[in-house]
């Protein structure tokens, strides 16, 4: 145990910093006198109490952290967290364990994906703390605590590395980590607030734009209405929605530059970008004429404009619904969770395999296809203009057979628990790319509480696993990372 | 401060390391990806491949907003195109390059700003040159610093059986000094633990003792340690590299040198380049040939060659066979700790010793000298008392006035530079003067205005606190 006491201590500390954040929720609690007071109050003490000992326990256990360490460090915050997120839903709504457990990794792991039904009347506050937990989670809960605590020196590197997504992450924004933190984390904070009063020009109340913006950045895709964004029925917000979306789905990292260089240049660099964008609304064009012509909507008009919000939404994978897509022949939804698999950017608060690792593997293929032609071509795999590592696109190939293996055995699992083929996939997808709702029983117009414990566990994991990209979390459940 | 440095190689890589704990901004620039991310692994600083003396890489590399560009590449050229174009394009404040070859130092004009705008050009080679130069002719040293323009001296010395002060307390050192002279230890190291120097401290045989004192008073002070040893006349060294031909040619008027040189083609340019000294071909770590060029008979063994392990083995092959006295350049710090004080007497860290002046350069406030000690783990600075009684908050006290962080000592304080002071005489009576006083520190000796202050801190940590004690600011107001 004392190995790794130096991650304890960390830990600790990060606990306590989490902990802090739930004084928002309690502080609003009190405000509006929502009868959620309690609740918070036992997670607020509950939580910090457990940050502290755990901190005072291992106090004097300084040491820089190490590879090891970080890995541990990664997945031992993602999984303890939503535990103590779960408090206040667990206390307050008086739904099991597994279920408060999954409704807080679903959010901090950007899913959306709910057991909750009636959210419309759920306590101010206990939204408020949903959606906050898409926010934090979003940019990244190890991010945030090395931009606030100045503990994580040069392991915080190694951390920053195992939590944040995408294939190359050697590229930093300035030279020391923490700095790096902190810019990404203002950036998030700033666009939050522009889209936060978009959302209230577009004619959401101050409460709803809040918690929008709060899972609009974060790519989640929970809502304060059960009808999501059916409820406001508002192409002016839909629109917001859609704008802010796609800002979330491409590279912070960009984002940055673009805003500390006040110019748009940085993102017609970003080989991403370009793509992201043009493959969406390619999708939506094809998409929309295809329902059009199938005769769901009668103009053109209407089917692109659901087809643009719903779309888009998946395709971030953050999982809002303005209609009930499932209804829409098979072709449109199944298309829209296989764009959520790749569309999103590196460094994005999205998930899948991401729009990079995908065009590495494309141009891996031509590579392939281009040397059988001609054997003794030489042809390097750019990206960006920069030739990427040999070292690199092994790494992508391994991840993209892990992706796939863990969908397909997570789905056969699903399946062997008696969920119907299409619900057990879908939810496995919709889980592992964080995107949230599925098709079938876990559509966008119900919710997973349908499904058991079992199952329910799943998906957590799924979602974990897809969150953490795979290996981060594998690394630490191999016997080889456990030997001395 | 916003730091950019070109070059990871061994210079390169230990001013980052040094610098990175500092607070600074660091970005450094190398061709070599490989070497780049073994150094980003275990440094929190931003990396950047490519041809340092380029503009776009410079670009890349932040030089807009740098502070400071140190351009430390293996290539002069290298360096001093970077500055120029850090100077003319991006227009950084300060500019440090590395200059192996003496011919670009020759000519002052050549490193203005109107030509390649260096501020200040370091010569690792020269500087580790020097240092040799003065462990030998110290035979009982194990490292040699000057302060304070050479004013001063700090030298590092192990106590043995026999040395006056040996087994008495500190205190009795005035009282075997002639009446003009002091001096003063520093620091006291016991099997690597720092022991805080007071006046009833006992020094053991074996200690690392620290001592300072005036230049000129260095070898009478000395004596209170240990036996002087003999003065050194015959040196071999093993290795012709850049440094062995250094060292060879500053000091083949004086000592008999044999260099050893395991390249053909090398060893007939040394023999082309160095007057007196006498050149073998063979290998350093080759027994016979020590043993045939009477390794027993030299007075010290030069391990200089850029291979740790080779400077090792041939360093300790050259002590069994009866060499007195072995030095080996040794990069990695680990073996240096490992193999110091056995078979090896000193090993030099070339990294360490070359960085120092540089370093100094780059604190901000007014740190005049720096010099690692212990490979890194202690440090000995001067630092200039500005401001006056109202703005410092050391100045117009006494020493044991001054809230002294624990583990710092203040050695000595040179002030009036402008003053000449006779420190003794020729042959010819004509008498030698130097510029400075040299005050040695007692706890009640005032800090003056412009004082130059030598103080050393047994951990590199407290060096901070010291920069800060010395910091003009409006504190008693």
């Amino acid at each position: 145990m004392t190995r790794f006491a130096p991650v304890y201590r960390a830990l600790g500390m990060i606990v306590i910093l989490f902990g802090l954040t739930m004084l928002a929720p309690l502080i609003l609690s009190y405000w509006v006198d929502d009868g959620a007071q309690t609740a918070y109050d036992e997670a607020f003490l509950l939580t910090t109490l457990c940050g502290t000992f755990l901190w005072y326990r291992y106090r004097n256990c300084k040491r820089e952290l190490n590879i090891r360490d970080g890995f541990l460090m990664v997945v031992l915050v993602w999984s303890v967290l939503p535990a103590f997120a779960a408090i206040p839903l667990m206390l307050q709504l008086g739904i099991s364990h597994t279920d408060a457990y999954f409704e807080a990794m679903s959010g901090l792991t950007t899913t959306g994906s709910t057991v909750l039904s009636n959210i419309d009347t759920l306590p101010m506050s206990i939204n408020l703390w949903r959606h906050q937990l898409v926010w934090t989670g979003g940019m990244g809960l190890i991010v945030l605590a090395i931009a606030v605590l100045p503990l994580l020196g040069i392991g915080g590197r190694q951390m920053f590395k195992a939590e944040t997504p995408g294939p190359m992450k050697d590229a930093k924004m300035t030279p020391r980590i923490a700095e790096t933190a902190k810019g990404l984390w203002l950036v998030y904070v700033g666009v939050s607030m522009v889209c936060m009063l978009g959302y209230r020009w577009a004619g959401m109340s101050w409460f709803d734009a809040v918690c929008h913006t709060f899972s609009t950045m974060g790519l989640g895709g929970f809502s304060t209405h059960d009808a999501s964004f059916g409820y406001f029925n508002s192409p002016a917000i839909e629109s917001v929605a859609i704008i802010f979306m796609l800002i979330a789905g491409m590279n912070f990292g960009t984002l940055f530059l673009a805003v500390n260089g006040r110019s748009l240049r940085p993102y017609l660099h970003d080989p991403e970008a370009g793509w992201f964008v043009g493959v969406t609304l390619v999708s939506i064009m094809i998409v929309a004429i295809y329902i059009w012509k199938d005769g769901v909507y009668p103009d053109l008009d209407t089917a692109l404009r659901h087809t643009a919000f719903n779309l888009v939404s998946i395709a971030t994978t953050t999982g809002y619904a303005s209609v009930d897509y499932a209804l829409w022949p098979i072709f449109a939804p199944l298309w829209m969770l296989f764009l959520s698999s790749f569309a999103t950017s590196a460094g994005s608060t999205g998930g899948g395999i991401k729009m990079m690792r995908a065009l590495l593997l494309y141009k891996q293929v031509y590579r392939e296809l281009l040397r059988a032609m001609h054997p003794s071509a030489v042809y390097n795999v750019r990206m960006g203009g920069q030739v990427a590592p040999q070292s690199v696109l092994f790494a992508v190939l391994a991840f993209a057979f892990m992706y796939m293996v863990s969908i397909a055995a997570l789905t056969l699992l699903m399946v062997f628990t008696g969920l119907d083929i299409i619900s057990a996939f879908t939810a496995i997808v919709a889980s592992v790319n964080n995107t949230g709702p599925g098709l079938g029983v876990v559509g966008p117009s119900t919710t997973y509480a349908i499904l058991e414990d079992f199952q329910t566990w799943i998906c957590i994991f799924a979602m974990l696993l897809g969150r953490l990209e795979i290996f981060t979390l594998l690394v630490v459940l191999t016997p080889a990372f456990w030997r001395k | 401060m916003k730091v950019i440095i070109l070059g990871a190689g061994q210079v390169g890589a230990s001013v980052a390391e040094g610098l990175v704990s500092e607070e600074n901004d660091i970005t450094i620039v190398d061709s070599n990806g490989a070497r780049l991310a073994q150094l980003q692994d275990r440094l929190d600083l931003r990396t950047v491949v490519g041809d340092a003396a380029t503009p776009s890489v410079l670009r890349q590399a932040g030089a807009e907003d740098a502070d400071m560009i140190i351009a430390v590449t293996q290539s002069d050229q290298s360096n001093l195109v970077a500055c120029k174009l850090a100077h003319s394009v991006f227009n950084v404040p300060t500019r440090i390059a590395r200059l192996r070859s003496p011919d670009f130092l020759d000519n002052a004009s050549l490193l203005s700003e109107d030509n390649f705008a260096v501020d200040f050009a370091l010569c690792p080679e020269q500087v580790i040159t020097d240092y040799i130069r003065r462990l030998i002719e110290f035979p009982e040293a194990l490292q040699v610093l000057n302060f304070a323009r050479r004013r001063v001296s700090l030298v590092a010395v192990r106590a043995y059986e026999g040395g006056l002060l040996v087994g008495k307390p500190i205190k009795d050192m005035r009282s075997f000094l002639p009446p003009d002279m002091d001096g003063r230890i520093a620091a006291i190291f016991r099997r690597d633990q720092a022991v805080f120097p007071e006046g009833d401290t006992v020094i053991e045989a074996g200690d690392e003792v620290f001592l300072l004192a005036a230049a000129e008073h260095i070898r009478p002070v000395l004596r209170q340690l240990r036996r002087m040893a003999t003065p050194v006349r015959r040196i071999m060294i093993a290795g012709g590299g850049n440094i062995g031909i250094r060292v060879a040619k500053t000091l083949e008027k004086r000592y008999e040198i044999k260099l050893i040189e395991g390249r053909k083609e090398r060893a007939e340019l040394l023999a082309g380049e160095l007057d007196e000294t006498l050149i073998l071909l063979g290998d350093g770590t080759d027994e016979e040939l020590l043993e045939q060029e009477n390794i027993a008979e030299m007075d010290i063994f030069l391990a200089l060659t850029n291979d740790d392990e080779d400077n090792i083995m041939s360093g300790s092959l050259a002590k069994r066979l009866g060499c007195k006295r072995v030095v080996a350049l040794i990069n990695r710090r680990a073996y240096a700790e490992m193999i110091e004080g056995g078979p090896i007497d000193i090993g030099i860290s070339p990294a360490q010793v070359s960085i120092g002046t540089l370093l100094a350069h780059v604190r901000h406030g007014d740190v005049a000298e720096v010099h690692s000690l212990r490979r890194g783990a202690a440090e000995a600075l001067e630092i200039v008392a500005h401001g006056d009684a109202k703005t410092s908050k050391v100045i117009g006290k006494r020493i044991d006035q001054i809230d002294w962080p624990h583990g710092v000592t203040v050695a000595a304080l040179v002030r009036n530079f402008d003053q000449a002071v006779v420190i003794g005489q020729t042959d010819d009576w004509t008498a030698i003067t130097r510029h400075g006083e040299v005050v040695i520190a007692h706890h009640d000796t005032v800090i003056q205005a412009d004082d130059h202050v030598i103080v050393f801190c047994t951990r590199k940590k407290l060096v901070k606190k010291v920069e800060k004690l010395f910091q003009v600011g409006f504190h008693f107001l």
